[in-house]
């Protein structure tokens, strides 16, 4: 019973607090309407996504967040580089496939957006069983050495955060 | 004391943003020079990252400094951009792979399926190419 009134209690906390950020203030109105929307909210979404993620180790995500936020400003940093730089005949372009370890599609989700936020790459498409991604790279001399350190710097990490 | 504190917080909010305004305009730029669709997918989900994320970085710093009032909205913002730039990018590429691309110009999946773009085995509904 409780567990199908809140299918999602995390999201629910998160959804409540980040109606609380928009409107920039605490107040008993702003946390009934916030709880109201946390409980509609995964309610109304319930169908789309049957099984709660399971993290393991929510200190190890917060070292995952600052590495990608890191990784992001260095990014920026690269990409900046190559687009003012590097002459359009040097660039090389390339698609790599990254194999997956990982099952849970929370996981999957996260390691995507990730590598599309992080240097040179972006997700293009997941193989129609789950089991690889697709990385379009904007200038990878070495696209093996782009899938190993994918799988070797954030996939490793997300396998032990999500259990 | 309070006034070389203020100068030094002035100092870091103009930098901040005039660093946003480099990055905003070196994103631009890249549309422009980079040669193909996918090349230049990584000039706006990347190089203007930073430049939006410093102008919401000066911009809490200055009503924290300035106004003595602190905002959730830029954290919010921060959020939002992150969650929407990967997924509006990875819709532009799927896009583009159904109407420029063929099944042959990517690498194979490594696995028994083919890329979800095109594999019909999930909706046998569906014609091919369409």
């Amino acid at each position: 019973m409780l567990r199908k009134l809140f299918p999602h209690p995390w999201l629910t906390l998160l959804l409540t607090l980040v109606w609380l950020a928009l409107a920039n203030a605490i107040s008993l109105g702003g946390i009934v309407m916030g709880l109201i929307l946390g409980i509609a909210i995964p309610l109304g979404t319930a169908a789309y996504w049957p099984n709660r993620p399971r993290i393991r180790a929510p200190l190890k995500m917060a070292e995952f967040i600052l590495i990608v936020l890191w990784d992001i400003v260095k990014s920026n940093f690269i990409v900046a580089r190559i687009v003012l730089f590097t002459p359009r005949a040097a660039l090389r372009p390339a698609w790599v496939t990254v194999p997956l370890d990982l099952r849970q599609p929370e996981a999957i989700t996260v390691l995507a957006g990730t590598i599309t936020m992080t240097p040179g790459t972006v997700t293009a498409d997941v193989s129609a069983d789950g089991k690889a991604l697709l990385v379009h790279c904007l200038h990878a001399p070495d696209p093996e050495g782009v899938a190993a350190e994918i799988k070797d710097r954030y996939e490793s990490r997300l396998k032990e955060i999500f259990a | 004391m309070t006034d070389t504190f203020m100068l030094i917080m002035e100092i870091l909010v103009s930098g901040l943003i005039v660093m946003a305004g480099i990055f905003g305009l070196v994103g631009s730029y890249g549309l422009l020079k980079l040669p193909e669709l996918m090349t230049r997918l990584h000039a706006p989900t990347k190089a203007t990252t930073l430049g939006v994320g410093g102008v919401l970085i000066a911009s809490m710093i200055y009503f924290l400094v300035f106004m003595d009032q602190f905002s959730f909205h830029e954290l919010m913002i921060t959020l939002f951009l992150f969650l929407t730039a990967p997924i509006s990018a990875n819709l532009i590429a799927k896009a583009h792979m159904l109407r420029e691309l063929q099944p042959k110009d990517v690498p194979p999946t490594g696995a028994a399926c083919g890329w979800s773009t095109y594999d019909e085995t999930a909706d046998p509904s569906r014609q091919p190419g369409e």
